[in-house]
């Protein structure tokens, strides 16, 4: 029995979460096909063949999957999946999108978020926004998994995996595309970065986020927030950094004006190395931080900027 | 138009919950228990349909203990206008439990099913999108704005990267991200009214279907605890720190 992982890409090339999600199924053991379901998305078809472990990559090329619809996309996973013992998908808004609808139409259950595979059937994941950690095993015909990508590293490039068209192209006719807004930057993705800085509460406002950009810009950094900041209407929630926003473990990451509420440490306590700056002495990012320094970030953020 | 809520009973979320030494779950007892913050925003969502004339009815439904009730009243004052409780003193997985509500949505028949998007204790994030799934409905999730209008529903949808706007046909199911709203306090008067608004209990293996997971937890651990680190003095102790030390920059 092989293994699918349903691609995460934009047509052009592949998301860094696949690469993740099939160093996850290298530790389950068996052949691993990729489905790379898009619209004139053979570029990145080439470069999951390219991953090492990937056996095989399956190419749906419909306008149907241009903008991935959920309905859309689960339909043609259910179609292929049922021959298969194990569905992956990485665990963002993309595949908590649409896996769960395979795993209903499949009958089986999802294991959301897996961090660590145990073996074929047994799988470790976060609970209670990463406050306990839960070991469960799977008596499912297929096994459903979404991967939290932070949990595992990237496999190489290199390989030359073949390309198979497929030519099942259903519209489930349920949902219509109308638009997006994508947010536009120079700075890598936060899911993908690896130097994180962000800012909370402490910083007052949405203008002063400025005060990350330069610092953001000189180490390639990407900006994030804590909940506080978007609640407050500072920035977007696509910047959210935390257990309702995104799970990040990047090498460095940099936490200003962050108090450190439990749910904003349950998505990013995984980083290697882990700053604080905060005036607030007590604070509890303090706790989790490998290096912390009490100050005004009005004051240590120009000056950080100008010495890096 | 008929309005179906399903909501989850869970622990507050400003609870820090603690593992059982015996590694087998979470500890539950007398601790603070409240209606899921996105089932909340659900409600919400619902409620306003119903202010803005569009919805006509707000039904609450949720699946596990007696107590539940509570969370139900709660959505009660908030605003819906009745109540079922699928009674069961099993836990239940995101599948068993988009299959019952399957069944409640056929015989209800809302045009609209509108669900929290994950429940902040099994972190799972799945029943919308299997109860769209088994009832053959679109789904719009992770919503920040609902827009209903000509049979159609268009939702405003947090992804990766930004926000995506999808149109899907009536009957539809939307799950509710953080900034779709802000939930209302209910207020004093609407709590006592609450309590006289219709709470129907069924038991929720009456359904025919089945209750068993395949599933199953082999332990619950408390996760790793990440060492405190040292203080500095200055920016230029924090570089130094990071360049010589840790080496990331």
């Amino acid at each position: 029995m092989a293994i699918l992982i349903i691609a995460e890409h934009n047509h052009q090339a592949l998301k860094a979460d696949t690469a993740k999600t099939v160093a996850a199924a290298t530790k389950l053991g068996g052949d691993i096909h990729v489905l790379v379901a898009g619209f004139e998305c053979a570029a990145a078809a080439t470069e999951a063949a390219g991953l090492v472990g990937v056996t095989k990559v399956l190419l749906a090329d419909a306008a149907c999957y241009q903008h991935q619809l959920a309905e859309n996309i689960a339909a043609l996973v259910v179609d292929l999946g049922r021959d298969y013992s194990h569905i992956l998908a990485a665990a963002t808004t993309h595949g908590k999108n649409f896996l769960p609808r395979v795993a209903a139409l499949l009958d089986v259950a999802q294991i959301s978020d897996v961090i660590a595979v145990e073996s074929a059937d047994t799988f470790v994941r976060p609970i209670y926004a990463g406050n306990a950690i839960a070991t469960v095993q799977s008596a499912d015909a297929i096994k459903v998994l979404t991967v939290r990508s932070s949990a595992f590293d990237a496999v190489a490039t290199g390989n030359s995996a073949s390309v198979e068209a497929i030519s099942q192209a259903t519209d489930a006719g349920l949902s219509v595309f109308v638009g997006e807004e994508l947010t536009k930057s120079e700075r890598p993705e936060l899911t993908a970065a690896k130097i994180i800085i962000s800012g909370g509460r402490g910083m007052q406002n949405g203008d002063n986020f400025k005060l990350l950009e330069g610092i953001a810009d000189k180490l390639n950094a990407a900006i994030g927030a804590s909940r506080a900041a978007v609640d407050a209407g500072f920035v977007p929630n696509d910047m959210q950094v935390g257990q309702t926003g995104k799970i990040v473990a990047p090498d460095l990451y940099i936490a200003v004006g962050i108090s450190g509420a439990i749910q904003h440490l349950a998505g990013m306590k995984d980083s290697k190395v882990i700053v604080a700056i905060n005036k607030d002495a007590e604070a509890p990012i303090f706790q989790v931080a490998d290096y912390g320094l009490v100050a005004d970030l009005f004051v240590a953020l120009p000056e950080l900027e100008a010495k890096l | 138009m008929k309005i179906l809520v399903p909501v989850k009973r869970v622990v507050d979320y400003n609870v820090k919950v603690r593992v059982k030494a015996d590694q087998t779950g979470i500890d539950l007892a007398n601790v603070k228990m409240s209606l899921n913050p996105f089932c909340e925003i659900a409600v919400e969502e619902a409620v306003r349909l119903k202010e803005a004339g569009i919805a006509t009815e707000v039904v609450v439904i949720s699946i596990g203990q007696t107590s539940a009730q509570e969370q139900l009243r709660t959505a009660l004052a908030l605003g819906a206008d009745r109540a079922i409780l699928l009674e069961t003193e099993l836990n239940l997985d995101s599948l068993q439990v988009a299959k019952l509500l399957a069944k409640v949505v056929a015989t209800e028949q809302p045009q609209l099913v509108i669900i929290g998007k994950q429940a902040i204790d099994s972190d799972n994030n799945q029943t919308g999108q299997m109860l769209a799934a088994l009832t053959g409905m679109g789904q719009g999730t992770f919503a920040s704005k609902v827009v209903v209008a000509d049979g159609k529903v268009a939702v405003t949808r947090e992804i990766d990267g930004g926000l995506q706007t999808v149109s899907l046909n009536l009957p539809a199911v939307v799950s509710t991200d953080l900034r779709l709203n802000e939930p209302r306090y209910a207020s004093l008067p609407n709590i006592m009214k609450a309590k006289k608004k219709p709470l129907e209990v069924v038991a929720a293996d009456s359904f025919g279907v089945s209750l068993q997971s395949q599933v199953k937890t082999l332990k619950v651990a408390a996760p790793a605890v990440r060492q405190a680190g040292v203080m500095v003095d200055s920016v230029d102790a924090l570089v130094a720190k990071l360049k010589q030390e840790a080496k990331v920059i």
